[in-house]
């Protein structure tokens, strides 16, 4: 059964220096508050995994929280480059970065096998792309080709990802631990199946979960911990609850492209009383 | 016209429009009415809602974000933009746009930008440079544009022309168009027919029936075969029945604009990037 923790204890249980951590949300629902947590604590040296390294991951590479970026698309949604991924991929900048990139459809089939329990997927692709060549962080072939047992056909394996920790934001659990997510619900329920531990940040907590259109829920025996964070996903949106603060990512641009106002962000915003106080106030609600 | 998005005089409309629209306004009437189609972010999706507007009102647009048959009344800012979801047919997750949609072949036309393309059509979006480990720029990188590109029964390509995007040879092949050349898609058994047609702010490149060789074959009113020439990092091949394209039309205009008027920035996306 899940816990309901304070979103502080539970980024202090559930990620530890050195994991495999997957924060998944697709441009709906990504995880900012928890990212930020994990930034607070200082955690180091993980091997970062998302389809879609946005802002939320610039924010923790330039805070040098990550070694290794397991990825399939790194950048500011609808504004351009992300900076400090850059940063440290050009610069090596906190640190060095070492990659393992991906196709979408790859990083989504990935996902999918270490749900299900089973080591590789499937899929017709990569074929003739230079992805196809490049290693995997262990210096191995990352993409792979396999025999179909039945007809003899020639299709391309990758293997199963299995995160230690995997991160979503949601709207909604109730106080059982049972999480509600809706909209363009990406690769989250995915994520959360494939990882040995997972956090859920949620807009509310409620006493019971009305119906939604095409809402997800995973029961509360699959999931961790669920910390309240009201607005966690911003400056992302989610569904019924936040627009998405489009100035925001304009602003980042700004402030990422400099290492020195990078570095104030940091100072001011995650590590001095304003982060602080924005972790107080997602604790709250449990 | 030039292509540095300002004003260009229009041969029959008085109406002063930029580079940019006239590259639109292309795109979009590369778009039937009733066709399926995945589209990316900035440029490409820009073009898709124009035709959705204008001449292809059954139009079915496909965002990876797992929307299906999204009706957006303004041009959506990121490909998961909540006005996505809420108009359309159907929501699903991400493996399931990837696996069950665009693998087997369902869907007509994928909609592709590019950082570099060259002359078969191939596209980079990862790294400028020689050097995968030490990149000169290091852009975004794959998104879904190489099973796009792959499975799309054709592709159409919408990119700005500089002699840094046309290069003879791509840097890195982040999605395949012809290889080498014919007969490259057919040996690696790809479904798709590749890039049909490539759509700049100068005007529309098509594959050589025999050779897959990018070849001109239109051109926007008031640029020359020099302009595009002087812009292509290749020998620039040229169609023996090229063509002058229609400037766009009042009514092409007038429903872009109104598109973007609610729209802030998202034509600034980075050039080239692969749909998210």
């Amino acid at each position: 059964m899940a816990e309901i923790v304070s979103l502080a204890d539970a980024v202090a249980r559930a990620v530890h220096d050195g994991d495999s951590v997957a924060m998944e949300g697709f441009t709906h629902l990504i995880p900012f508050a928890a990212g930020r947590e994990v930034i607070r604590q200082r955690r180091r040296d993980l091997t970062l995994i998302r389809m879609t390294p946005d802002v939320l991951y610039d924010q923790l590479i330039g805070a040098g929280c990550a070694s290794r970026l397991i990825f399939s698309w790194g950048g500011n949604p609808g504004v351009g480059s992300l900076h400090r991924f850059r940063d440290a991929v050009e610069h090596g900048w906190p640190g060095a970065l070492q990659l393992e990139e991906h196709s979408h459809a790859g990083m989504a089939n990935r996902y999918v096998a270490g749900a299900s329990g089973v080591p590789f997927a499937i899929l017709r692709g990569y074929s003739g792309t230079g992805l196809e060549s490049l290693p995997g962080l262990d210096g191995q072939p990352a993409i792979r080709s396999v025999t179909c047992p039945f007809t003899g056909e020639r299709l391309t394996a990758v293997a199963a990802l299995n995160p230690d920790v995997a991160i979503i934001h949601a709207q909604r659990a109730d106080r059982a631990g049972n999480v509600q997510l809706w909209g363009i619900t990406g690769v989250q329920k995915e994520a959360v199946l494939s990882a040995q531990r997972s956090i859920v940040t949620v807009e509310e907590i409620v006493d019971e979960l009305r119906p939604e259109p095409g809402a997800i829920v995973l029961p509360s025996w699959v999931v961790g911990y669920v910390a309240a964070a009201p607005g966690g996903s911003h400056p992302s949106y989610a569904l019924g609850y936040s627009a998405r603060d489009n100035d925001y990512y304009q602003a980042w641009d700004a402030i990422s492209r400099d290492r020195d106002r990078f570095s104030r962000w940091l100072a001011e915003e995650v590590y001095g009383e304003a982060g602080s106080l924005a972790s107080a106030g997602a604790g709250e609600g449990g | 016209m030039n292509a540095t998005g300002a004003p260009a005089p229009a041969a029959e409309d008085p109406a002063e429009f930029t580079a940019d629209e006239m590259m639109t306004a292309c795109a979009a009437r590369a778009l039937r009415d009733g066709m399926t189609c995945f589209v990316g972010i900035g440029l490409p999706s820009g073009a898709a809602n124009l035709a959705r507007a204008t001449h292809a009102p059954n139009l079915v647009l496909i965002y990876e974000s797992g929307t299906i048959g999204a009706r957006p009344d303004r041009l959506p800012l990121s490909i998961g933009d909540g006005i996505l979801a809420e108009t359309a047919d159907a929501v699903v997750s991400v493996p399931e746009i990837f696996n069950y949609w665009l693998q087997p072949g369902r869907i007509g036309v994928g909609f592709l930008g590019a950082a570099q393309i060259d002359k078969f059509g191939n596209i980079n979006t990862t790294v400028v440079g020689p050097e995968y480990d030490h990149p000169a720029v290091r852009l975004p990188g794959a998104g879904g544009a190489p099973e796009i590109a792959a499975s799309c029964r054709e592709v159409i390509v919408v990119v700005r022309q500089t002699r840094r995007s046309f290069v003879e040879r791509v840097d890195f092949v982040t999605s395949v168009g012809f290889g080498d050349g014919a007969g490259y898609r057919e040996r690696l058994g790809l479904a798709g027919a590749g890039p049909r047609r490539v759509i700049t702010d100068l005007g529309v490149l098509e594959p050589d029936p025999a050779t897959c060789e990018l070849t001109l074959t239109g051109l926007y009113p008031g640029v020359t075969v020099a302009d595009a020439a002087a812009r292509t990092g290749w020998e620039l091949a040229v169609s023996d029945s090229l063509e002058v394209l229609e400037p766009p039309t009042a009514a092409e205009l007038a429903a872009l604009r109104q598109l973007t008027q609610a729209e802030e920035g998202g034509q600034a996306e980075l050039e080239g990037a692969a749909p998210r």
